[in-house]
């Protein structure tokens, strides 16, 4: 690793150890920043790229280790006291308050005033002159609420640079935005470095740690393992040091065999028709698609996040209310039913979040194994807590749940495990058709091999799954064909023998065939 | 009837409502559910009582409330911003202890189970010349400038914008440096003092200090905040609204067209009706009852 | 520390925390008065379980307390604030006065009692599932309907009591002719004169039946789930709209039990007023109980207690005294219960850590 902090580093973050309960997110990380360049953070889900960016910019305090900024220590510093040193974070999740205007979020908490008033028209006139400095377009007088993503996360920006920020902190920025937007982005990014600003831009994202760094340093397991110069650095040099050995890139990985299905061999698993589904905002995240999957296939839906994937399975789900359209299991016409009669009909769904609605987390793992099947195990006298007990050791021997203790609540688990409770209880059952959104989000490295093998097994017994990943990586190496799904629609739909990254990421920014 | 009479009598029925929903409004827009205003107000009213007694003069009673809803505000503070404890439950409690406390330092101070002897309150008495009179009572003013202002302070001072982030959004005003517990404490502070100035006026204005004499008020101006949507004006016009309700019930009383109890029951039900249809969840603010 | 072990600690160290502070106010409170600490609990004490009469009246208290106590418990459970017990004891209780005074006097008693029952149920249940209602279909805070329907049901009552049905010169309704409870004086002649009565029997009860509702049927997993994950719940097909109104009406049925205690086993008919705040002080009942049916029997007897012993002292402090005891002790376990569990937690989070850390030195 290197240590080549110098006096002239504009940050230098050394042995930083922090702990959340249980948790330890950083163990005695090390980062050096040289002033004008931007600097990639890279390293997998929960490596702790967030926490220790948060430690540098105040919102958080290590528990042990020291901080330097332009070689002064500030160990522990406030934001305040961040933002007046010139240290300014754009979160992943925008900070941002919906109910008031671009140019009252920018100006919130150094607000201009005129006598006792805020001077509106200063607040407006100065953002306006910022938005045009730097090219961030937005309009001062907008509600924030009314913005799209893309233009909330410019807000952000600009919120951090009207602060006067020179080192720039950017979490994720990137998983919001189409390709343009991003590139878009970058071009921001360059203008701030070339006036003498600094950047550290967290990410996993390798293709973007090499087309936009100067330097990288690479965490894993709550601590930094390799720092490189993105010149003469490879996209498997970075994988290496991510995940701690050698990968085999998506890239690499031979295709799945090819699965030759069609519409006369057998029937769809799961048939969707013109479906139509609206967002929480109201706008409409899926817009007619209609699509197919047989049994014993895989279709892979990629997609930059926010185009609809969350809606469209949580309305297969019954989730989410159908505005049009219709979802069949088999032959059987699902569209009008409940959660419950879906399941009992053969539907099986990982939900994305299994923190929110995966997992009841001060439930018992024996209790969460019987989620959603809670009428299965149950007669007029109550819950049949002896068949219930009995289902739970089965299944933890089974899905290898540790510690194998069913009556250990859910929240006591690791993230794999927790995901092995999911996917034993979603897996472990009689089905046809499996949905599956971010099946190996934040869980270690053993835990994904071991729900990758898991997927292929059902897809060889035949099932149908649909996988929704922001990993290609993932799409690719699991799916029998890919679906790239732009604004509610899928832009293409390509078997995977033909599916390039390159293509799909051209089909992710709304290329049509 | 005389409609001058009347809206003057409106606007005295009006005037702790106007208080304690400003109150309501600080607290709850920075983020703290306000459903101590009850207990808030009857503390006020016996600081009040305490002052002018003591003092000889309902100037120092006026200390003496806002004294009263400093301590209090204080203790919903500490369990609320410090402890996060539920603010529903502290609120309760709040309300209990109110009753409970001025029951038993009635009995102490004022060796009495009811009441307080006479204080000194401010202006005269008499039957009309008294209802004109109470326009010479500073808190009259007080209350009827109170929304309004609290209008000026949300929406034009820089306090004010960050107190509007710090209720819908506190992680985001913290992001940008402002200390989120400290301008919540101040809300509640500035909050607990007007509604205690709010039970304040009703002690002053029947020259004594009677047990429980908030009588519900508390929540009548609840329900304005939230009939009002948290807006300082148009909870202005839902406690003059509530008010003109209680006056014509007060000036029908012979007439008996409508029982008393139905004119009652006005507030309540206009808000239940608001809150499951016009208002909606999306009014209040986000971060209502979230503890940081 | 096992996590069994820190599940009781983190249950029992808050009221621990709130009974010491409550001991520590009482004490200074009797001080301000003249009085000798030490005295005035000692007649607290004897007041209430030192004689038969005052165990009779604790037990009388404990029956209200013990309903509203559940009531607000298993709206606690589904996440829902249930904060008009107070009307719902009262609707309860109307409604059980009216029906009994309505039956026909010679009804077998345990078919008009089954009746009366069944009325509180009802009338509690009606007011419960408004709030219900409106949260499950508008999404309308169940805290602020279920405080403004208080005074709603409560001049509502008020009305029909003041302009229909009562008995002249006073605020209460013509008595009962078929449905009254037994005082448990005519089982146990020693509690003779004080009000317990069998609605006791009927609280227990419900406390068993809440129990084993909770935690052995499928609603009360889909309960507990609606309260602890509504989105989780949600997707393991639990129909959490009906969850929360049912449970609101359920809510308010427990409440309404609680109105036959003064209505069926006290007085013998309704009266304006009865509810006096046992309805709020459920609140404090379910919290001291930590919202589990056996903690809250023993949390209402001491909140009995309290109450009843405030009639004892009154010779020497005002009783308001134990009323301010039980606000200090509803604030301080409210404030202890996080910060408990936070300490525990990361105390635990600690030991984990070290654990933890040996070993992965051991596997590496």
């Amino acid at each position: 690793m290197s240590q080549s902090g110098s006096a002239a580093a504009a940050v230098s973050l050394t042995g930083i150890v922090k702990r959340f309960g249980g948790v330890t997110a950083n163990s005695g990380a090390t980062l050096t920043v040289a002033p004008g360049e931007i600097h990639a953070l890279v390293g997998e889900n929960g490596a702790g790229k967030s926490t220790l960016m948060r430690i540098l910019a105040g919102t958080l305090s290590p528990d042990a280790g020291a901080v330097s900024v332009d070689g002064r220590t500030v160990t522990g510093w406030s934001t305040p006291e961040a933002i007046k040193a010139g240290v300014g974070m754009v979160h992943q999740h925008f900070m941002l308050v919906p109910t008031l205007t671009v140019a009252e979020n920018v100006v919130l908490g150094m607000e201009p005033t005129r006598g006792w008033r805020i001077d509106r028209t200063k607040a407006i006139t100065e953002v306006a002159a910022l938005s045009a400095r730097t090219g961030l377009q937005v309009d001062p007088t907008a509600l924030v609420a009314d913005l799209s993503v893309g233009e909330a996360q410019r807000v952000e920006i600009l919120k951090t640079l009207h602060r006067g920020a020179r080192i720039l902190i950017l979490d994720e920025p990137t998983a919001v935005l189409s390709p343009p937007e991003v590139e878009e982005l970058w071009r921001v990014l360059r203008t701030v470095r070339a006036s003498g600003g600094t950047i550290i831009l967290i990410t996993h994202k390798l293709d973007e740690v090499l087309s936009v760094s100067d330097t990288i340093t690479v965490m894993r397991a709550g601590t930094t393992v390799s720092r490189f110069a993105t010149a003469g650095s490879t996209a498997s040099d970075i994988a290496r040091a991510m995940v701690g050995r050698d990968v085999l890139l998506a890239q690499d990985t031979p295709a799945p065999a090819p699965r030759t299905v069609s519409a006369a061999s057998s029937a769809p698993a799961l048939r969707i028709t013109g479906l139509t589904v609206r967002s929480d905002r109201g706008t409409e995240a899926v817009r007619d698609l209609s699509c197919v999957v047989y049994p014993g296939e895989v279709l892979g839906i990629a997609g930059v996040e926010g185009n609809g994937q969350t809606e469209l399975l949580e309305a297969i789900a019954g989730l989410r209310a159908v505005r049009a359209g219709t979802v069949h299991l088999g032959t059987q016409d699902i569209t009008a039913q409940t959660v419950r009669d879906r399941a009992d009909a053969g539907l099986s769904h990982i939900p994305e979040d299994r923190h929110r609605r995966g997992l009841i987390l001060d439930y018992s793992i024996a209790d969460n194994l019987i989620l959603g099947r809670q009428h299965h195990f149950a007669t007029a006298f109550g819950l049949e807590t002896a068949r219930i007990a009995a289902h739970a050791e089965e299944q933890v021997r089974t899905f290898d749940i540790r510690p194998p203790m069913p009556s250990l609540a859910a929240r006591a688990l690791s993230g794999g495990n927790q995901q092995k409770v999911v996917i034993a209880r979603e897996m472990g059952r009689a089905f046809t058709v499996l949905l599956a959104a971010q099946p190996t989000r934040g869980v270690d490295v053993g835990a994904i091999e071991f729900i990758h093998a898991q997927l292929r097994a059902a897809r060889d017994a035949g099932k149908a799954i649909v996988l929704v990943s922001a990993d290609l990586q993932e799409v690719l190496a699991l799916s029998d064909r890919v679906a790239v799904m732009y604004g509610g629609r899928f832009s293409t739909v390509l078997p995977r023998a033909e599916a390039t990254m390159e293509m799909l990421g051209r089909f992710m920014t709304g290329a049509t065939v | 009837m005389n409609g001058i009479a009347f809206l003057l009598q409106t606007m005295r029925i009006a005037v702790p409502y106007l208080l304690a929903a400003g109150g309501g409004v600080m607290s709850e827009r920075v983020g703290v559910i306000a459903l101590g205003l009850e207990g808030l107000m009857l503390s006020g009213a016996f600081g009040a009582a305490m002052g002018s007694h003591f003092g000889g003069n309902p100037w120092i009673g006026l200390l003496g409330a806002i004294v009263a809803g400093l301590i209090v505000s204080t203790v919903i503070a500490v369990a609320t911003l410090r402890f996060k404890a539920d603010q529903v439950v502290v609120g309760v409690a709040i309300n209990l202890m109110a009753v409970a406390s001025t029951r038993f330092f009635l009995r102490l101070v004022f060796d009495s189970a009811s009441n307080s002897p006479r204080l000194p309150g401010f202006g005269g008495e008499g039957a009309m010349s008294g209802l004109l009179a109470s326009f010479a009572n500073p808190v009259v003013w007080l209350g009827l400038l109170s929304l309004p202002v609290l209008h000026w302070l949300l929406y034009q001072t820089p306090f004010g914008l960050r107190a509007r982030a710090v209720g819908e959004k506190p992680e985001a005003a913290a992001s940008v440096g402002i200390a989120v517990p400290t301008l919540r404490l101040s809300g509640l502070l500035l909050g607990g003092s007007l509604a205690a100035l709010g039970g304040a006026y009703l002690a002053l204005d029947q020259h004594q200090f009677t047990d429980g004499m908030s009588a519900g008020r508390g929540f009548i101006a609840l329900a304005a905040v939230i009939f009002g949507r948290w807006e300082p004006r148009r909870v202005a016009i839902a406690c003059l609204l509530f008010a003109a309700a209680e006056t014509m019930q007060i000036q029908l009383q012979g007439a008996q067209f409508v029982p008393s109890q139905f004119v009652e029951m006005i507030p309540y039900v206009v808000t239940i009706i608001a809150l499951a249809g016009v208002v909606g969840r999306s009014a209040a603010p986000a971060a209502l009852g979230k503890p940081e | 520390m096992t996590p069994r072990l820190r599940a009781l600690a983190e249950q029992l160290l808050p009221l621990v925390v709130a009974l010491l502070v409550a001991a520590v106010v009482g004490d200074v409170l009797i001080l301000t008065f003249g009085e000798a600490p030490r005295t005035v609990f000692r007649l607290l004490v004897e007041g209430t379980w030192g004689n038969p009469y005052g165990i009779g009246q604790v037990l009388y208290k404990t029956t209200t307390l013990t309903c509203t106590g559940l009531a607000f418990a298993l709206a606690g459970r589904a996440g829902l604030f249930n904060v008009g017990a107070e009307s719902q004891l009262a609707m309860g209780g109307f409604a059980a006065g009216v029906v009994g005074m309505l039956l026909p006097a010679g009804l077998p008693g345990a078919f008009a009692l089954a009746l009366c029952v069944l009325a509180a149920g009802v009338g509690g249940a009606t007011v419960g599932a408004i709030p219900g209602a409106l949260r499950a279909r508008f999404g309308a805070s169940e805290v602020i309907v279920t405080i403004m329907l208080n005074f709603v049901v409560l001049a509502l009552l008020n009305w029909v009591i003041s302009a229909k049905l009562h008995v002249p010169e006073t605020l209460h309704t013509p008595p009962v002719v078929a449905g009254t409870v037994p005082r448990l004086s005519t089982l146990f002649p020693a509690l003779h004169g004080s009000a317990a009565n069998g609605t006791l029997v009927i609280a227990l009860a419900a406390a068993v039946v809440c129990w084993w509702a909770l935690f052995r049927t499928r609603f009360g997993f889909e309960l507990r789930a609606v309260g602890l994950q509504p989105d989780a719940a949600e997707y393991g097909g639990v129909q959490v709209p009906g969850v929360i109104w049912q449970t609101m009406a359920l809510s308010g049925a427990l409440a309404g039990l609680g109105g036959m205690n003064f209505v069926l086993g006290y007085k013998g008919y309704y009266e304006e007023g009865f509810a006096g705040g046992a309805g709020f002080l459920g609140i404090a009942v379910a919290l001291v109980g930590r919202n589990h049916p056996l903690g809250i029997v023993l949390a209402a007897v001491l909140f009995a207690t309290l109450s009843q012993g405030g009639l004892a002292v009154n010779a020497l402090v005002p009783k308001q005294l134990t009323d301010i005891l039980t606000a200090v002790v509803i604030l301080a376990v409210a404030t202890a219960v996080p910060e408990v569990r936070r300490q525990l937690r990361s105390a635990a989070a600690q030991v984990r850590q070290s654990v933890a850390g040996t070993t992965a030195e051991k596997a590496s």
